[in-house]
């Protein structure tokens, strides 16, 4: 009788031993309206190496997937690609439960197991390039510090060509698909996005150097068996190319405009900045905050080329949410990308000149003067908004002429 | 000229390269950095930061 819960094949000694998290909203800020999947993977040959686990609650159902391909107890080698808990959190009982031979990572790695799950027993610091042979198969290690922890690596299976890429190429969707092929184009390609623009912008530089050396692979890579969401198995080329394209950070005509609003002033002077972008040329995607999470503002910020950003002032400070996504996208570091301020206000108004500052720590580059009005915007006031945003428009049109870039998200 | 090598991710700041993409000519030594410059691969401060 099968179990409840059952392993997926993925290649001829490749199993998805994972678990699906169906219910998931929120990812420590990033929110998740499809749930997520987190991927551990059984490698079977002479010997069994599992690598990577799940996040603690899902512990049993990686264990029954596992338990409908081999005894766990006879997992021989445990692989560590990354020490953040939602692929760690079961590292300890799983080597309580199989007594591995050996428990490899990074040897950054080791220290963050320590310090993270107070795991016991000797787990051994494998350097880049280093092989280890399961019997009849090898395991290769990449080092790929920052991307995006310290301690992060990549492990490849040349005989079966996965690449164990953790978290890179990754998204977070739950889905009954365990390849990306098999799931909607539409969606997997903006949870793609959407994953890159929260977790990897930062690190651009560094993807771009995993991307030579993935292209490097021999024998090439067919597989990028990620650690969230579906698998990547075919025409891997569309994805390796976003993610290129993502790392240089070209600016696109994309424009957008965040903002948040107490009395719908600040959402007025926001309209008529999209109406100018708009008739200049530029897609605009208007994100109020009251209706949009910080992450789905970085998703939409990837791929712009401007960011305008529009406050109302609460208490001579910035109104909370919109110093919320600031703090969040500065982290991120946006490159090449222009912007303004602009916001309503009833006396001090000091919040557009705070974005304005913000933005400029950002290295937006500002095209505008800060734009302000007092109390409610009207004919005059917004004309002039029209006009910023036809005034980003124009530049925008300037600086992608010579790299005539489309953005593939956003702008509807 | 000295090395120096970052904690958090094991950055070598190398002075006769300099960081160029922050603005930092090859020939600056380390100690003379401006206090505001972070790790070009992990962000963090010079406080993180030994000589190799």
């Amino acid at each position: 009788m099968a179990g409840v819960f059952e392993a997926v094949r993925v290649s001829e000694h490749v199993y998805w031993v994972g678990a699906i998290d169906w219910a998931l909203r929120d990812f420590h800020g990033y929110s998740t309206a499809r749930g997520t999947s987190y991927n551990a993977y059984l490698v079977v040959a002479d010997k069994i190496a599992l690598i990577d686990t799940v996040r603690a609650p899902f512990r049993d159902e990686m264990i029954a997937r596992i338990r409908s391909v081999v005894q766990p107890e006879r997992i021989d080698v445990i692989v560590s690609n990354h020490a953040e808990m939602d692929h760690s959190a079961c590292l300890p009982h799983m080597v309580e439960l199989a007594r591995p031979e050996r428990i490899l990572a990074s040897a950054k790695g080791v220290d963050a197991l320590r310090q993270h799950l107070r795991l016991d027993g000797d787990i051994e610091a494998v350097k880049d390039g280093d092989r280890v042979s399961l019997g009849d198969v090898d395991l290769a290690f990449a080092m790929t510090p920052m991307l995006h922890w310290p301690e992060s690596m990549v492990t490849y299976l040349p005989t079966d060509r996965v690449l164990f890429s953790q978290d890179g190429f990754g998204m977070h969707l739950a889905s009954g698909q365990r390849f990306a092929d098999e799931v909607d184009a539409d969606v997997v390609w903006y949870e793609t996005t959407k994953y890159f623009a929260n977790i990897l912008m930062p690190f651009s530089r560094q993807v771009a150097k995993l991307i030579e050396r993935v292209r490097q692979l021999q024998p090439a890579v067919e597989v990028l068996a990620t650690d969230h969401g579906p698998i990547w198995r075919k025409d891997l080329r569309a994805v390796i190319g976003r993610y290129t394209e993502w790392a240089e950070q070209k600016p696109t005509n994309k424009a957008v405009v965040v903002y948040d609003t107490m009395w719908g002033s600040t959402a007025k002077m926001a309209g008529a900045i999209a109406e100018g972008l708009i008739a200049g040329g530029a897609r605009a995607k208007v994100m109020p905050l009251a209706g949009s999470s910080r992450s789905d503002v970085a998703t939409e910020v990837l791929e712009a080329g401007a960011l305008l950003v529009g406050s109302p002032t609460i208490n001579n400070n910035i109104f909370p949410t919109v110093a919320d996504v600031l703090t969040y996208l500065k982290g991120l570091k946006p490159q090449n990308i222009i912007g303004a301020a602009f916001g309503s206000y009833g006396w001090g108004g000091e919040a557009v000149k705070q974005i304005d500052e913000l933005l400029g720590a950002m290295k937006v580059e500002r095209v505008a003067e800060p734009v302000r009005y007092k109390y409610v915007p009207d004919e005059d006031a917004l004309s002039a908004c029209r006009s910023l945003g036809s005034a980003v428009a124009a530049r925008l049109t300037q600086s992608c002429e010579t790299s005539s870039q489309v953005s593939h998200t956003g702008g509807q | 000229m000295t090395n120096w090598k970052c904690l958090a991710c094991e950055y070598v700041y190398d002075p006769q390269v300099g960081d160029p993409e922050s603005d930092i000519e090859p020939g600056t030594e380390f100690e003379d950095l401006p206090d505001d410059w972070v790790c070009p691969e992990c962000g963090v401060g010079k406080g993180e930061f030994e000589p190799e």
